[in-house]
């Protein structure tokens, strides 16, 4: 059955695209435009009738140098000289400037993400030759045609960071690297071409892999043998290959390497679970309003079954990484690892926290239950929920690096989750309606018909 | 007074089997039991079982788990000798929590498993020098058992044992 874009919800993903545009532009407008103008936004702000907040900045400020005792060098110690206080103007500005960039960045990386992490969800189906899910590869298929737009816009935001547009990556400033022993030390991998190279080699290498797949996929449908299917099952393990290569470099380029000083070795991974978990509760919610509108009648019940419970393994996958890291950096507390936390504990308490609560508490306690895992509207609750503790937690991976204490959940963050979430729905329902949305030809295709748990 | 009779029916097809008890259940006769050298995939539908309870009591005994650890560790850790070991901040339990973890998860995990493994052997009556009660030796290797209880219908029940294709029927007298 061919799918037809619904007129309200593509009204919808316009309307919020154009809000979000705006939000976007209005983050964009209140960013400061020169240092006097971040002091005057930092003075207004603190006089705002709070009482003690002299005594809070005061904190604030020495808290800030030994977090970011990377950035500028130590001269925390010297008080407040005149040099640092011009030097803390500076530091504010970039932050103040940097806000509605991370936001853009925040939100076009997270719905990219989740069209990478469904990407690699199919690659293992295919590679696995799983006999469940043949029925979703077109509804998979659908999501991923977003890498191709998403993957552009990340590109293009990261290539404006490389021509010096925002302030999002220290290490690309000539001035800090000159200043700075560390990243001297790390020009080899971090200098901008070479990161933009990396970038256009990651990004074109996923879109070929998603376009060759596709291909063969549609072509397997009018075949008289499998030899596309054969063809795709080897693409997608050579994929698999390179995407676990890839993305980890990249969560090194594109998240990491925004605190510069910093390293982890799970960190690939870590993101990985982030977008592989996000990815399939995507799948989750498309299948089941594609269902609702009568347009899968061949999924049943124990496809989403098995969704859910991908969903709910793969939480706790994302919390038994996100917990290696923090236990692991805060038992041997070494200095120069923890500040990464320490800055998140300080300053984004709730987020930090709250992201936990979101991405393991509440699917473990909700998704635990297996007659709840085939109750539709259970499912969507849980898993805007989940959709939303990733976005938290890319947040939490981009803004303390970015913006620092500056952090707001305002115009620039809602906007750029309106306006890519209107983009992710645009691009993906109008895929969606290309082709039929069951395939028709496929080796596994009767037994996940049948497919009963 | 109920009779002590009950009426055997050998099969040797897991699909006859479960026909043969969609047939039965259909005549309304209560099946007693069932003997089958595997898990027959749908025979506990068929037979109308209830389901089962066991995921929810290892979830109740992962929580006394994860109790245990908290209230031993706290006690341990924090309340009797809250020394300082290599800086860890043991002032309350939530600033040393993340040390705690490891301990909290794998207790956890024993509770649920060990109890409930032991409320499965317990439930399913089994242990260690128990006597056997596979009335007929073939329903360990491939032959499927049906025991119904008899209530002077013993023609007519045999009749419908054979019909569903039972390749041997028998009445035996159970002593307990």
């Amino acid at each position: 059955m061919k799918y037809t874009f619904s007129n309200r919800l593509k009204i919808g993903s316009f309307i919020a695209m154009g809000v979000g545009l705006l939000f976007l532009a209005i983050g964009f407008l209140s960013a400061p435009s020169s240092v006097e103008e971040a002091k005057e936004m930092v003075a207004t702000a603190h006089s705002d009738g709070h009482g003690g907040h002299g005594e809070a900045h005061s904190t604030e400020n020495t808290h800030h140098v030994t977090a970011e005792n990377g950035h500028d060098e130590p001269h925390a110690t010297e008080a407040h000289g005149e040099s640092h206080d011009a030097a803390h103007d500076k530091h504010v500005y970039d932050q103040l400037k940097n806000r509605p960039w991370s936001a853009l960045y925040v939100a076009a990386f997270f719905f990219f993400m989740i069209s990478l992490g469904v990407l690699a969800f199919y690659a293992i189906n295919r590679a696995a030759q799983a006999g469940w899910s043949p029925l979703l590869f077109r509804v998979m298929e659908g999501i991923t045609a977003y890498i191709v737009p998403g993957g552009i816009i990340v590109f293009l935001i990261l290539l404006l960071s490389v021509l010096h547009m925002n302030h999002l990556f220290v290490w690309m400033d000539a001035d800090v690297v000159e200043h700075d022993y560390l990243l001297q030390g790390k020009k080899g991998y971090l200098n901008p071409w070479f990161f933009i190279a990396r970038a256009a080699i990651f990004i074109g290498g996923w879109i070929a892999y998603r376009q060759i797949s596709r291909k063969l996929s549609l072509a397997q449908d009018n075949a008289s043998d499998d030899s596309n299917f054969k063809k795709n099952f080897k693409w997608s393990a050579a994929f698999l290959v390179f995407y676990l290569i890839s993305e980890s470099m990249m969560s090194w380029d594109w998240i990491m390497s925004l605190d510069p000083h910093w390293f982890s070795t799970l960190f690939g991974w870590y993101v990985f679970a982030s977008m592989f978990v996000s990815g399939i509760t995507t799948i989750a919610i498309i299948t089941i309003y594609l269902k609702s509108k009568g347009y899968l009648p061949e999924v049943n019940d124990s496809h989403l079954h098995d969704l859910a419970k991908f969903m709910f393994g793969i939480s706790i996958f994302w919390t038994y990484l996100w917990f290696s890291q923090f236990m692991l950096i805060w038992y041997a507390n070494i200095p120069e690892e923890v500040t990464y936390f320490v800055t998140r504990l300080e300053d984004y308490k709730l987020p930090f926290l709250g992201m936990l609560v979101l991405n393991f508490i509440f699917p473990l306690l909700v998704l635990m239950n297996s007659d709840y895992k085939r109750i539709n509207w259970f499912v969507i609750m849980t898993g805007i929920i989940i959709l939303f503790g990733h976005y938290l937690d890319v947040y939490n991976m981009v803004m303390p690096a970015t913006v620092g204490d500056k952090w707001g959940f305002g115009f620039p963050e809602i906007g750029g989750i309106l306006f890519f979430g209107g983009l992710f729905i645009y691009v993906v329902f109008t895929t969606l309606t290309k082709e039929e949305l069951t395939p028709k030809r496929n080796p596994f295709l009767e037994e996940s018909r049948q497919f009963h748990y | 007074m109920a009779s002590n009779k009950v009426i055997q029916a050998l099969y040797n097809d897991d699909d006859i089997l479960m026909k043969a008890v969609k047939e039965v259940r259909a005549a309304h006769h209560h099946i007693e039991e069932v003997y089958t050298p595997f898990p027959v995939h749908g025979l506990d539908k068929a037979m109308g079982l209830a389901d089962t309870r066991i995921a929810i009591t290892a979830f109740m005994y992962g929580c006394v788990g994860l109790t245990v650890a908290i209230l031993m560790m706290n006690y341990i850790m924090i309340e009797d000798w809250p020394q300082d070991i290599g800086g860890k901040p043991s002032f309350s339990y939530m600033q040393n929590l993340p040390a705690f973890v490891p301990i909290m998860f794998e207790l956890t995990v024993f509770f649920a498993a060990h109890l409930m493994v032991i409320t499965f052997y317990l439930r399913s009556r089994m242990w260690p020098f128990k006597n056997a009660e596979n009335p007929d030796k073939r329903t360990t290797d491939d032959h499927f058992l049906m025991e119904i209880g008899l209530h002077d219908n013993e023609d007519e029940l045999k009749q419908l044992l054979l019909d569903t294709g039972a390749v041997e029927v028998t009445i035996t007298e159970k002593e307990d």
